[in-house]
């Protein structure tokens, strides 16, 4: 039935001056999330984004189109030349397969007229199209008010007949709000936070800590797929992959077992700081969540937090565990963070790990490590996977 | 280089196989069931097949079926022989390969089923098994080597146990890890079925064998065009049936070198590893009760896992009997050995016809290396 799909945008209205920027920023995003389909075509006709594709394809284009942030509605739709007599046919056609779908009683038709040399009337030839449509299906009646079906006629440069309505996501176009980098850890909670700091319009790029030969190739994998899943939403994702096995080695050598995690986060936080700004990234991003686990405790975060400058995004902090699951079924990363490849040995996960740990008592322990150069030596098992 | 020692996991084709198979692909890709020559043809290498495989363990050709795999086979037997109600039992034990384990765990909510234990060594209860035998057993399924120790069971006092306790029990062998690598002669043992797997004889993927003794009948699984007397319908995988039969040749060719090249091997690796690094324990049981190919050794405080992936750096491929303590997998056939804690990261290193004596160093140094390492890491400080 349909060949084309109009984009209305969300928050973007309110950006003023940088819509123009916003809306090429989303004209891109659309174009990638359907560059596996043939013959589409991707245009702006005044203040809307249209995706023409084959009738075949629309289903599944408009299920890619939908993952895209920056988009309110979608409109499924079928566009004609600006004949009268020709949309008119459209119309019924629209109205018949509407009707074949669901018990229809009252329409109404509402047309918007960009072009003015178009020769009706919005309202005129509102009442023409609706006069034919009563003509051809004679069960239904016409209810300006509260109608259950809109056939709706925007006259633009070509003509749009649609009338079903799909809620997308909302937020921002990915690239309209800086860049910041994703610690990703194959659990469930980083790719959440990934995709809502993304839904903000921010182009993210991602850093994988692993321990091999500690940890499995598979986990490097899972990992991958799970960056993947998030490119279906914010395009194309760089992952960066890094060996943390020397620092683990050296906490495991010269500091107690219990302040392990929080050392090795601090770890994390430096290197993903280091990577961050060397590629023009101005935040970090990870998925704690207060009170999850021991390392995500008030004064956990606040001691890991103390390794950097750079400041750190915790979309997750205030959710529960069942929140985050949730979203994460939504947007389809579930599945693959719970597969059982992550830390599959947890020699380095301390016994009794601190709960409450003091920033000077690990301060001093950091004084027995040579921070520099294991900075250096991990970031040189620099991976882009 | 590559020192490849997952052989019970599967093996490397032999090249003379690899050559076999592909000059089937090229010029004998008739179906055997068709009615002219090429088809002919087809049949008439599926028997010359047959027959290897029957002589490598004293079978008739016509005892010999072939199927998709050794899982297949294993189903096949076991489904087949048993038509079962709620009276019945059946028997196995706690170490059987998931493909005969897996399928008495169905058949539990059919009948009533009886693991049987083992004691260290891997070795059934023979006493256990006498008293587990009543008139209503249907089927004793047994592995004749446990895949992950190479313990050997002793068939020929299991089969007369079940004869004599109830003539019509069927006994079905798991033979998978055996087959090729023991002497076996089906005349001299007391059993009904056996399954077999090529690709763990050198040959291709994706074919399986299933003596079935002649006089005993198996109800099919699969309907169709009445294939291998329809015991297995389905086009014959002639290129695969083919390399399947010349493996089989070419372990008659040279059976007791090879069988004892690999005791040798695996009693110098057995030698070396527990000289150089202590702590050493090997699970296998002495060789008089274990198959040739496989050792099954653990390190103290050594997850397996890690120790897997710090070899395969090295190019050296073993596999792990089980994940480490943290979060232990259900490795039902280390918890039926009864392993203490600290060594049950255990691995396991099966060798095949591409091993030879100069692997062992470089295997034993790597090891040595990466078992300090791996302690050093995990053992804390003072």
């Amino acid at each position: 039935m349909y060949n084309i799909v109009a984009v209305s945008f969300g928050e973007i209205f309110l950006k003023g001056k940088n819509r123009g920027s916003f809306e090429r920023k989303l004209i891109d995003q659309i174009k990638y999330s359907v560059k596996d389909f043939e013959d589409v075509y991707v245009y702006r006709d005044s203040g809307k984004i249209f995706v023409e594709a084959r009738n075949e394809d629309m289903d599944e284009i408009i299920e890619k189109v939908r993952k895209v942030f920056g988009i309110s509605v979608l409109s499924p739709s079928i566009k004609t030349v600006k004949d009268p007599d020709e949309i008119i046919e459209k119309a019924k056609e629209l109205f018949g397969y509407l009707l074949e779908k669901k018990d229809i009683k009252t329409f109404k038709v509402r047309t918007k007229r960009t072009d003015k040399s178009f020769p009706y009337k919005s309202m005129d030839f509102s009442a023409l199209v609706g006069g034919k449509i009563l003509e051809k299906f004679s069960s239904v009646k016409v209810d300006v008010h509260n109608p259950e079906v809109e056939i709706f006629i925007d006259i633009k440069k070509d003509c749009y007949i649609s009338s079903e309505r799909i809620k997308a996501l909302g937020g921002l176009p990915v690239g309209s709000n800086g860049r910041a980098l994703l610690l990703l850890s194959g659990g469930i909670d980083s790719p959440v936070a990934g995709y809502m700091i993304a839904k903000r319009g921010v182009e993210i790029k991602t850093l994988y800590f692993h321990t091999y030969p500690f940890t499995s190739e598979r986990a490097n994998e899972k990992v991958k797929r799970l960056k993947e899943i998030l490119e279906e939403y914010c395009g194309k994702i760089k992952l960066y992959s890094l060996n943390m096995l020397e620092i683990h080695k050296a906490i495991r050598q010269f500091c107690r077992e219990e302040e392990t995690t929080i050392l090795a986060r601090r770890f994390m936080m430096r290197l993903a700081e280091k990577i961050a700004l060397e590629n023009n990234m101005d935040m970090l991003i990870t998925g704690e969540s207060l009170g999850q686990v021991a390392s995500q405790t008030m004064k956990s975060m606040a001691v890991i937090e103390n390794a950097i400058e750079m400041p750190i995004l915790k979309p997750l902090v205030g959710l529960d565990k069942a929140e985050i699951i949730e979203i994460s079924r939504e947007i389809g990363t579930y599945e693959t963070s719970i597969l059982p490849y992550d830390d599959c040995c947890s020699v380095f996960a301390p016994k009794n790990p601190l709960i409450n740990p003091k920033l000077n008592s690990i301060q001093k322990s950091e004084n027995n490590l040579n921070i520099e150069e294991l900075i250096e030596t991990v970031y040189s098992t620099m991976e882009i996977l | 280089m590559i020192v490849y020692l997952d052989n019970s996991a599967t093996t490397k084709v032999r090249k003379e196989v690899l050559d076999e198979i592909i000059e089937a692909n090229e010029n004998n890709y008739g179906n055997p069931s068709s009615l002219h020559r090429m088809g002919l043809r087809a049949e008439k290498e599926i028997e010359n097949s047959r027959k290897s495989l029957a002589k490598l363990i004293n079978a008739k050709p016509e005892e010999v079926y072939f199927t998709g795999s050794g899982t297949e086979s294993n189903n096949i037997a076991i489904f087949g022989l048993s038509n079962l109600n709620s009276k019945d039992n059946i028997i196995t034990t706690r170490i059987e390969h998931p493909s005969v384990y897996n399928v008495f765990r169905k058949l539990e909510k059919k009948c009533k089923v009886k693991f049987l234990d083992t004691d260290s060594s891997g070795r059934i209860d023979l006493m256990q098994l006498k008293e587990n035998i009543d008139r209503n057993t249907k089927i004793v399924s047994i592995i004749h080597v446990n895949n992950e120790i190479g313990t050997i069971q002793d068939l020929e006092s299991i089969g007369e146990i079940i004869k004599s306790q109830n003539v019509n029990t069927k006994f079905h062998v798991d033979g998978v890890q055996s087959y090729g690598k023991l002497k076996i002669d089906v005349n001299k043992l007391p059993i009904d079925t056996m399954a077999f797997s090529s690709h763990k004889v050198h040959g291709p993927k994706g074919v399986g064998g299933l003596y079935i003794r002649s006089g005993i009948k198996l109800n099919s699984l699969i309907y169709g065009g009445g294939q291998e007397k329809g015991i297995r319908s389905g086009t014959e995988n002639t290129p695969g049936i083919i390399g399947f039969g010349k493996a089989c040749e070419l372990i008659n060719s040279s059976f007791s070198e090879e069988r004892n090249k690999l005791y040798q091997l695996k009693g110098q690796y057995i030698k070396r590893l527990t000289e150089e690094i202590p702590d050493t324990k090997i699970n296998s049981p002495a060789d008089s009760i274990a198959a040739p190919h496989i050792i099954n050794v653990s390190f103290k405080n050594v997850p397996g896992e890690v120790l897997v992936h710090y070899l395969e750096d090295k190019g050296i491929f073993v596999s792990t009997g089980s994940a480490c303590s943290s979060k232990a997998r259900d490795n039902r056939i280390i918890e039926a050995l009864n392993i203490s804690k600290e060594y049950e990261g255990t691995i396991r290193i099966s060798l095949g016809y591409f091993n030879n004596f100069e692997e062992i160093e470089y295997v034993v140094y790597n090891i040595k290396k990466s078992v300090e390492d791996i302690r050093f890491i995990t053992n804390k400080r003072g």
